[in-house]
């Protein structure tokens, strides 16, 4: 009853992946990431009044505050109608009448869009990385490579929101609809909600809990995971500052990033299974 | 049952506090070619899609292929069965070959077989082109193409014939034919019933979520008794001589248009009625007997 057919997983991910670079998603998003992390690096200090690259910690850091916005918005919009535009067209039908499970039209689903956003991830920052590489120390390209990595676990994340939601969406109205509002909540509401709460209490209550309340957002498991990485951003953020050490280790945050993505991933499932 | 390809036992299903099947026993042999028939909203859709397990019955049971359609073993089934659906929907941005393969892939299927399924069904010339520039017609054509893959055992139809051109029904009733002379069951749907009446070996008349009435278009006609009409064209004074001829037999009505007569009459009177016109000799010049269509059947038991 529980066994599933990699299989069928991979064929339904392999088409999934195939009509993303079909229709040039994934060279489209590539290219705007390469070309984001280029600007970011070469004009970043523009308003210190210098231009050109000086320090791969100075440009994660604005990546970072880039990428937090961009990575989600691009996630939600792959993945919010994976299910439910698929069963509004009624083209779902057909495939469930195959000898393929629910469980396994998810997994695969989600292979297939995570495979598109992984690719266009690594190779537009990739490219960029790579251009950049005659300008960087080898450690440095280390901190480059874990700035990626994340960055495509954030991704991950909320493609599994994502897909969590199409699950869910009764059309792809609702669901564009959700998508927006995740996006809002995670990426823009959680963090004021957070502040306003140790503003109002000035800092009395909460003050124990705030490093764990962040990891309810992937998007502030990014941002922390990618401070502590860096000595030099480090010092930029205050939040460096009330952050247990042992929460911040980047196995203990990769591993929530990781549970983010495993979560709305079996949420989606067993929703579609009923 | 075991003899039973599909067989479906006090079938329910309730959305809510609508109950849209409603105990349903349904039983179909290897090899037959069975109609489901229905306006819209008598729950075929709803009994189709419990019989492919997209969606569970609210009670009674359902066998494919002597697998519990809820079982564990079904997947192995669905191996064996083919789906047309009303509406099909295929993908865009696949090419007529590449969505075949795409299928033939989850049903395990060689795909050294689909050029030559796209060919079975007309589409040949268009397997290199995109989805998004076929016709519906072409898209239906396709549709049943992934239906046949790997020989399927069952075939559940529905609807099949829309968006088709003459050309391309007749094309598929003769690919129907060849399918039975194969031993595939098949269940299909049609609001046109005039395009399965003379097709199908059995059909089921649904209404309300019921099985209204099952068997062949001949027992239906037989069972409803409905009244049957002889067409008769003749020389000047038909209507007198047959009048003449006829009386005393429970004729219904007698209608002339032009040089032709058409005798309502029941079926118990055709025999009596066709020894007494053979009299007339050559005063007749043509003579056809017409059974009740599947349309007047159909309404007979709605009625």
């Amino acid at each position: 009853m529980f066994s599933i057919d990699f299989r069928q997983i991979g064929i339904v991910a392999g088409k999934e992946f195939q009509d993303r670079i079909r229709n040039r998603w994934v060279l489209a998003v590539a290219l705007v990431f390469t070309v984001f992390a280029l600007v970011i690096a070469y004009f970043g200090s523009a308003q210190q009044g210098s231009v050109g690259f000086h320090s791969i910690d100075v440009t994660i850091a604005s990546l970072v505050s880039l990428v937090i916005y961009l990575i989600p918005l691009i996630a939600l919009i792959l993945g919010f109608d994976a299910i439910v535009g698929e069963r509004e067209r009624g083209s779902l039908e057909l495939l469930l009448t195959l000898p393929i499970t629910r469980r396994e039209v998810i997994l695969g689903k989600y292979a297939g869009l995570a495979g598109a956003l992984t690719f266009s991830t690594l190779a537009g920052f990739g490219a960029a990385g790579l251009i950049l590489s005659p300008q960087i120390r080898l450690d440095a390209l280390f901190h480059y490579a874990g700035f990626m990595v994340s960055a495509l676990l954030l991704g991950l994340t909320f493609l599994s929101l994502a897909l969590m939601l199409s699950v869910f969406a009764s059309d792809r109205t609702r669901a564009s609809g959700l998508a927006i509002a995740t996006w809002f909540f995670f990426v823009l509401v959680f963090d004021m909600i957070i502040l306003g709460a140790l503003v109002l209490t000035a800092g009395e209550y909460g003050g124990a809990v705030f490093p764990y309340l962040l990891l309810l957002n992937p998007a502030d498991v990014f941002r922390v995971l990618n401070i502590f990485s860096l000595d030099e951003v480090r010092t930029l953020y205050g939040l460096a500052t009330v952050f247990p050490e042992a929460l911040s280790h980047p196995a203990t945050l990769g591993g929530v990033m990781l549970a983010w993505i495993i979560a709305p991933l079996a949420v989606a499932i067993w929703r579609f299974e009923r | 049952m075991a003899s039973n390809i599909v067989d479906a036992r006090g079938v329910t299903k309730n959305f809510g506090p609508v109950q849209a099947v409603r105990g349903v026993d349904l039983s179909i042999v290897p090899g037959e070619l069975f109609g489901l028939i229905g306006h819209n909203g008598a729950g075929k859709s709803t009994l189709f899609k419990m019989m492919l397990g997209l969606i569970p019955a609210s009670s009674g049971q359902i066998h494919l292929d002597g697998e519990a359609v809820s079982g564990p073993r079904f997947r192995e089934v669905r191996r064996r069965i083919g789906y047309l659906p009303e509406n099909v929907v295929l993908y865009d941005n696949l090419t007529g070959l590449e969505t075949l393969h795409f299928f033939a892939d989850l049903k395990a299927v060689p795909r050294s077989n689909c050029a030559a399924l796209l060919d079975k069904v007309g589409l040949g010339h268009a397997r290199a082109r995109r989805v998004r520039e076929y016709s519906k017609g072409m898209r239906q054509r396709l549709g049943f193409a992934q239906a046949l893959l790997g020989k399927p055992r069952l075939l559940f139809l529905d609807e099949p014939t829309t968006g088709l051109d003459p050309e391309a029904i007749r094309d598929f009733y003769r690919i129907l034919r060849e399918l039975r002379d194969e031993g595939v069951t098949m269940v299909l749907t049609s609001h046109i019933l005039a395009e399965i009446q003379e097709r199908v070996d059995r059909l089921a008349i649904m209404e309300d979520g019921r099985i209204r009435a099952c068997g062949s278009v001949q027992t239906l006609r037989e069972a409803m008794n409905l009244p049957l009409t002889l067409e008769i064209a003749g020389g000047a004074g038909l209507l007198e001589q047959v009048t003449r001829v006829l009386e005393g037999l429970a004729v219904e009505r007698i209608d002339e248009t032009g040089s032709l007569l058409h005798i309502r009459l029941p079926r118990e009177a055709k025999m009596p009625a066709l020894a007494r016109l053979a009299t007339l000799g050559e005063t007749l010049r043509d003579l056809q007997v017409h059974e009740p269509s599947l349309e007047d059947v159909f309404f007979g038991y709605r009625n």
